[in-house]
């Protein structure tokens, strides 16, 4: 399969792409992986007037601490992010769903930027972006701004990101040190798509939790933060009984996605299990 | 309109101009006509397309052939030197870890990758490494073998 007919303009720096795509307007897309873009055109989903290629670009990719963040280049590959031991230190949730992603060849090439600014309903990272409280900073000709990953993702396929705007950094904040966080998936054999993906995030003290994040991706057509499963542990010491309530309220504030993988009900009562899992493994 | 491109391929430079749209295994395939490298389901999920590129194992049904500029790409064809077969490819002879053939090149690049990340996997590594390349011969277990053979030959090589 073959895209349609498209320009194909190569960046070679940020401020190069910032003015490529101010020149082509909105009927240009950027391609820095291409394993979100490229199918999707392959199969005449999207058929851009140009593409604008900033996968040469490397100041784009590198993982770092920065004050009280930990931030990632927008190009940074699945893959290195897998390996990245600074994040599987500090937040393992981000190194874990990195790990899940599709396939090694996939993670070699398919960028965080790329598929956040995708928004496939069931991609892996926003699950664990939204548990980790990320922001997302978006790049124009006109200046930059920083989005909360909450509010990023808007809706099948939609998200904030406007049509002069170029995603060039994820930002999470360090947790504190008695946190621990994990990402659970229950993938479709095929695609390794999440049919449900939950990752969890929780600060303990004195013996009970603290601050709880629950997040789910693959549920419902828009990524979400989990508040009745997260309200109903906040404050409550971790026994099984309370992460079974917990889990539980799972998914009971969204429209679930039904499909021939998963029925609505089944991804729902998957919802719930995996709910489960994730806090049991948190706070085993 | 052409994208001037210029790519090392099995260690021969390659320079050429190609359509925007032209994917990378295309133009392996169809100008450098190095048809070792396989289209199975042409959507990035079989891996039959498997290339290394600049030293990671990537599909190549999923990049653009302009993007491939400046990169250093090594096919099935690039792996026997001198006339002598890459020990994966002795353990994929030695192990019958082909049947109708057509997934193989895939497995064989992706398993460059794996045994340099990883010299001596386990089985489960060796599986789990195989996760992006179907074989719609389902024959796995002797796949798994050849590349359990190729890792034996890395040792005794390297412990010379």
């Amino acid at each position: 399969m073959i895209p349609s007919e498209f320009e194909y303009c190569r960046a070679g720096s940020v401020e190069e792409a910032l003015d490529l795509l101010a020149q082509k307007g909105p009927d240009a897309k950027i391609l820095a992986g291409g394993h979100s873009l490229l199918p999707a055109m392959k199969l005449r989903l999207n058929s851009p007037g140009a593409v604008i290629d900033i996968s040469g670009i490397g100041e784009l990719s590198y993982i770092k601490e920065e004050g009280s963040h930990l931030v990632i280049g927008a190009c940074t590959t699945h893959g290195d992010i897998a390996k990245s031991t600074l994040l599987s230190e500090k937040i393992p949730m981000i190194v874990e769903a990195a790990a899940e992603i599709g396939d090694v060849q996939v993670r070699n090439k398919g960028t965080i930027g790329g598929s956040l600014a995708h928004a496939d309903p069931a991609a892996d990272w926003p699950a664990s972006l939204l548990a980790g409280e990320a922001e997302i900073v978006l790049a124009s000709s006109s200046g930059e701004r920083t989005v909360a990953a909450v509010d990023f993702f808007q809706g099948l396929f939609t998200t904030d990101l406007g049509e002069n705007e170029l995603i060039t950094e994820i930002r999470l904040p360090i947790p504190d040190a008695y946190t621990k966080s994990t990402y659970v998936k229950f993938e479709q054999p095929a695609s390794r798509f999440a049919i449900v993906g939950c990752a969890a995030s929780i600060t303990r003290s004195n013996g009970s939790c603290d601050k709880v994040r629950v997040a789910f991706t693959g549920v419902s057509s828009t990524p979400f933060r989990d508040q009745a499963v997260e309200q109903a542990l906040e404050g409550q010491a971790p026994s099984d009984d309370n992460i079974e309530a917990a889990a539980e309220k799972a998914a009971m504030s969204v429209e679930v996605m039904g499909d021939h993988f998963a029925s609505q009900e089944y991804r729902k009562h998957l919802a719930k299990v995996y709910a489960r899992r994730a806090l049991q493994a948190v706070l085993s | 309109m052409g994208v001037p491109i210029s790519v090392t391929v099995n260690g021969q430079h390659r320079e050429s101009e190609v359509d925007s749209r032209t994917l990378l295994v295309q133009f392996i395939r169809e100008e450098l006509r190095l048809t070792g490298t396989h289209v199975g389901c042409d959507t990035s999920s079989c891996g039959a397309c498997t290339i290394i590129m600049d030293g990671k194992a990537v599909k190549s049904c999923t990049v653009l052939a302009a993007s491939a500029n400046g990169s250093d790409i090594t096919t099935i064809e690039g792996l026997a030197q001198n006339g002598e077969l890459h020990p994966l490819q002795e353990g994929f002879k030695e192990e019958h870890g082909l049947q109708c053939g057509f997934c193989t090149p895939g497995m064989i690049m992706t398993a460059v990758q794996l045994l340099e990340d990883n010299p001596q996997p386990s089985e489960a590594e060796i599986r789990h490494g195989l996760e992006g390349n179907y074989c719609r011969c389902t024959g796995y277990h002797n796949i798994v073998k050849a590349i359990y053979h190729a890792s034996r030959k890395y040792k005794e090589v390297s412990h010379g």
